[in-house]
């Protein structure tokens, strides 16, 4: 067995632990460490006491400071809230045609409106604002009821065949098969003069037939031409845009039973600064038409 | 109670050994004095410095502006999507401290580390205040805290104060216009932000160069422990040559050894070459330029290996240590190499008529032919290297790359992002329309007109939302983001085609700059 040597005079101090002959030296920390993990101990438990911290029951302990992180958004949406208020002000009286002249105020309103459309909006239109089946896509260029600032605006207000506001548009549609307006024969031959107004492949025999149908039938609303019109909401029959599909099936079922999309009005549930940005934000998103002089 | 009572066990803890370095002179701290002058006036003084740009842009020639998102630097504008000059700089950065670290050890920490450097200018003052290492001693251990201790410790605390908020003060000035924020700093109408870092700074400033000191060295920064494992054996560092100097020993130890070796060698009367004790014995290391060339002739070792060494035991080189070691028991963790023991040892044996050297810049892998009695190999043998120079290599192809990045960057620059939601829109002519989100930079001090065209498919059409023609004005030095309509006729072939690639260019209708973006159309899928 070897045997440990004494200990010099000037070796480091030992701890005093031995494991088979080793002996660890002591390294002292530098006290203020220690003094350290005291402070941390208390700042701990400080801590806990000054914030939510202890699960309880049903929920946590509030803490003394009242603070919650919900509270931290509200102040912080608060804060925004002021911030905006001058603008959003401002927004509220420009006329609707001059605030793309003010770049400010055009940037505000588009992303504004951006966030009120992906909120309010896209549900129905879409994220992207395409629409979907019965839900028109609003990047195009045609539009039922009008595509200026001031048409768009007046739709988002008060919304579309929305019974519970008189100053809501409104049309329908008759149900010429349900309703047994027109007979079967008929309506083929409408659907295939529809169809051949927009160049979409149809049986050539039906659509003289199909023309006198129309212009006894349809053409009051839409048009002698087909084009629709937008006092009405009549859409635009010769073009290549479909809300409800153009293809045979699409119009037969729209022709027997008719069709009639609703929109909520908005004016009761955004503010004015919010309805003008999202009529300015769909209005610019690349079909938005000039406001007819 | 038994008589074999153990011994109370050691404490775990123990309170900071106060340091209390002496003045030294020498060439080591000319240096360290320079450098400190120096790298504390850059620090100072350049948010004060201006530089034309125009009357749009600032005018200080540093400035990292975080409202706009711009750094400035003299004639260089670095915008945020440009931080890869700043990732480079930092790996020039670390590349640099491979380089320097394994040529000299530590030598950022001994020279240029802002915690070396304030705490050297804490002590300065210390010194002026209180006087050298003894009077700091006398002061530190009077018990009574009379009038002139609390006098000397007040000014002390406020000179370093001081300091501290003007170390926090310059900070400041490199986020916003220096002059501005100079006078609403006085008037007490600066930004919060602002009197916060001060102060956050002027505490820490104090704390760190005050009191905390070599302790920041050795507990709170990683970078020594990193500097250990890069350097080698041709690394030069702060060493003393045991060899030379032991054994060491003053006043009658010395006497006697001394007796012993003049006994020894009558008693053989070998009487070896002409050098005595007192003489050279080991050269110091050859610095490039300093003609110390006569004590660098090789001598017998062997000759005085039981007399005393040259080292006399008179513990200058551990009173001027700011971290409170003694570098002749080697290289030890807490040493930043700041050289002053060197300065402090070459003057005492300067007094007693010795060679330079005996604490010195050494290399491992000289101590065998020092041992020999050989001298030491030139310094530039130990820094040009393979493995430095790789390093300066790799930092100079980083460099070159920066500067190369700097002189082919444009000062229009285009992003295109396609709009995917949806992918395309049918129009009521049946025609098909892409939308893209296009980003313009213009990097110069004023407003330019740009163009958009789009290029590969000669039937695309290009419209701008909200303006009725292809030339938009881009604000100065600000990014535009421009909504941008591409339409393909119905029958043309990319509304047909799945996708097809093409390019949109940009082009200032005045200078004729250009810059480019392919990216695709995506026609009609149904």
């Amino acid at each position: 067995m070897s045997k440990t040597p004494e200990k010099q005079k000037g070796d480091p101090e030992t701890t005093g632990h031995s494991w088979d002959g080793i002996e660890e030296f002591n390294n002292p920390l530098p006290r203020w460490w220690l003094w350290t993990l005291y402070a941390t101990i208390f700042w701990a438990v400080a801590y806990t006491i000054a914030y939510p911290a202890w699960p309880m029951i049903s929920k946590a302990t509030a803490g003394v400071l009242g603070y919650s992180t919900r509270g931290e958004v509200a102040k912080d949406i608060a804060a925004v809230d002021a911030r905006n208020a001058g603008i959003n002000e401002q927004l509220a009286a420009t006329p609707l045609t001059e605030i793309s002249a003010d770049p400010n105020l055009q940037t505000y309103a588009q992303n504004a409106g951006g966030a009120v459309f992906r909120t309010w909006c896209a549900q129905c239109h879409g994220s992207g604002a395409a629409g979907a089946k019965g839900y028109p896509n609003l990047l195009d260029d045609d539009w039922l009821w009008g595509g200026d600032i001031e048409a768009i605006h007046e739709t988002i207000s008060y919304g579309i065949r929305n019974e519970t506001n008189p100053d809501a548009r409104y049309s329908e549609m008759p149900a010429f098969g349900r309703d047994e307006l027109l007979e079967d024969a008929q309506i083929e031959q409408v659907v295939n003069y529809v169809m051949s107004l927009s160049g979409t492949p149809q049986d050539a025999s039906m659509v003289a037939d199909g023309e006198g149908v129309f212009m006894d039938n349809c053409a009051a609303c839409h048009a002698e031409d087909g084009t629709g019109d937008r006092t009405q909401g009549a859409p635009n029959l010769a073009d290549a845009i479909w809300l409800y599909g153009g293809d045979y099936d699409a119009l037969m079922e729209t022709v027997n039973n008719a069709r009639f999309g609703v929109m909520p009005e908005w004016q009761d549930r955004l503010s004015e600064a919010q309805i003008r940005a999202v009529a300015s934000y769909v209005h610019g998103l690349g079909g938005g038409e000039a406001t007819p002089e | 109670m038994s008589d074999t009572q153990p011994d109370a066990p050691p404490s775990l803890y123990a309170a900071r050994e106060p340091i209390f370095p002496r003045r030294v002179s020498g060439k080591f701290r000319n240096l360290k004095w320079v450098i400190l002058i120096f790298t504390l006036g850059i620090y100072y003084l350049t948010p004060w410095l201006r530089w034309d740009r125009g009357p749009i842009l600032p005018d200080q020639a540093v400035l990292v502006d975080l409202a706009n998102r711009r750094f400035f630097f003299f004639w260089i504008e670095i915008w945020p999507h440009e931080f890869y000059f700043i990732a480079g700089l930092l790996i020039m950065a670390g590349l640099g401290l491979f380089l320097f670290t394994s040529a000299l050890g530590r030598v950022w920490c001994g020279y240029a580390c802002p915690q070396t450097v304030w705490t050297d200018l804490f002590i300065l003052v210390e010194r002026w205040v209180e006087g050298d290492r003894n009077a700091r001693l006398r002061l530190h251990r009077q018990k009574k805290l009379d009038f002139r201790k609390i006098r000397l410790r007040l000014t002390k605390w406020v000179l370093w104060l001081l300091i501290g908020l003007a170390t926090g003060g310059a900070w400041v000035f490199y986020f916003t216009d220096a002059p501005t924020l100079l006078r609403d700093l006085v008037t007490f109408s600066a930004h919060p932000v602002a009197y916060t870092t001060m102060l956050v700074l002027t505490v820490t400033t104090f704390f760190f160069g005050g009191f905390a000191r070599e302790q920041i060295c050795i507990y709170a920064c990683p970078w020594p422990r990193i500097q250990a494992a890069m350097m080698d054996e041709d690394t030069l560092t702060v060493g003393y040559r045991v060899w030379r100097g032991e054994p060491r020993g003053k006043g009658n130890v010395r006497r006697k050894k001394k007796a012993d070796v003049m006994a020894a060698e009558a008693a053989s009367q070998a009487g070896g070459p002409g050098a005595g004790i007192g003489q050279a014995k080991y050269a110091p290391t050859p610095y490039p330029g300093v003609a110390d060339k006569a004590s660098a002739a090789p001598v017998d070792a062997a000759q005085f290996q039981d007399g005393p060494g040259d080292c006399i035991d008179c513990m200058a080189c551990v009173n001027v240590c700011p971290m409170g070691i003694d570098i002749r028991d080697g290289q030890q963790m807490e040493c930043i190499t700041c050289a002053l023991c060197i300065d402090a040892c070459d003057d005492v044996m300067a007094k007693i008529g010795k060679p330079r050297g005996l604490i010195d810049y050494l290399a491992l892998s000289d101590e065998d032919r020092e041992r020999a009695g050989e001298a030491p190999r030139p310094v530039w043998k130990h820094i040009f290297r393979p493995r430095t120079i790789l390093y300066t290599a790799l930092w100079a192809l980083v460099g070159l790359g920066l500067v190369f990045a700097l002189f082919i960057r444009a000062d229009i620059e285009m992003t295109v992002a396609p709009v995917r939601n949806p992918t395309f829109v049918i129009l009521s002519d049946g025609s098909i329309r892409n939308t893209y989100d296009v980003r313009l930079l213009n990097k110069q001090g004023e407003a330019r007109p740009l163009r958009i065209t789009a290029t590969g498919a000669p039937s695309l059409q290009v419209e701008l939302e909200g303006a009725s023609a292809q030339t938009i004005t881009v604000p100065a030095d600000s990014t535009y983001l421009q909504r941008v309509y591409v339409i393909a006729p119905e029958a043309s072939a990319p509304a047909q085609a799945d996708r097809t690639e093409f390019r949109f260019w940009v082009e200032d209708v005045t200078s004729g700059d250009t810059a480019s973006k392919g990216t695709v159309f995506n026609g009609r899928t149904n």
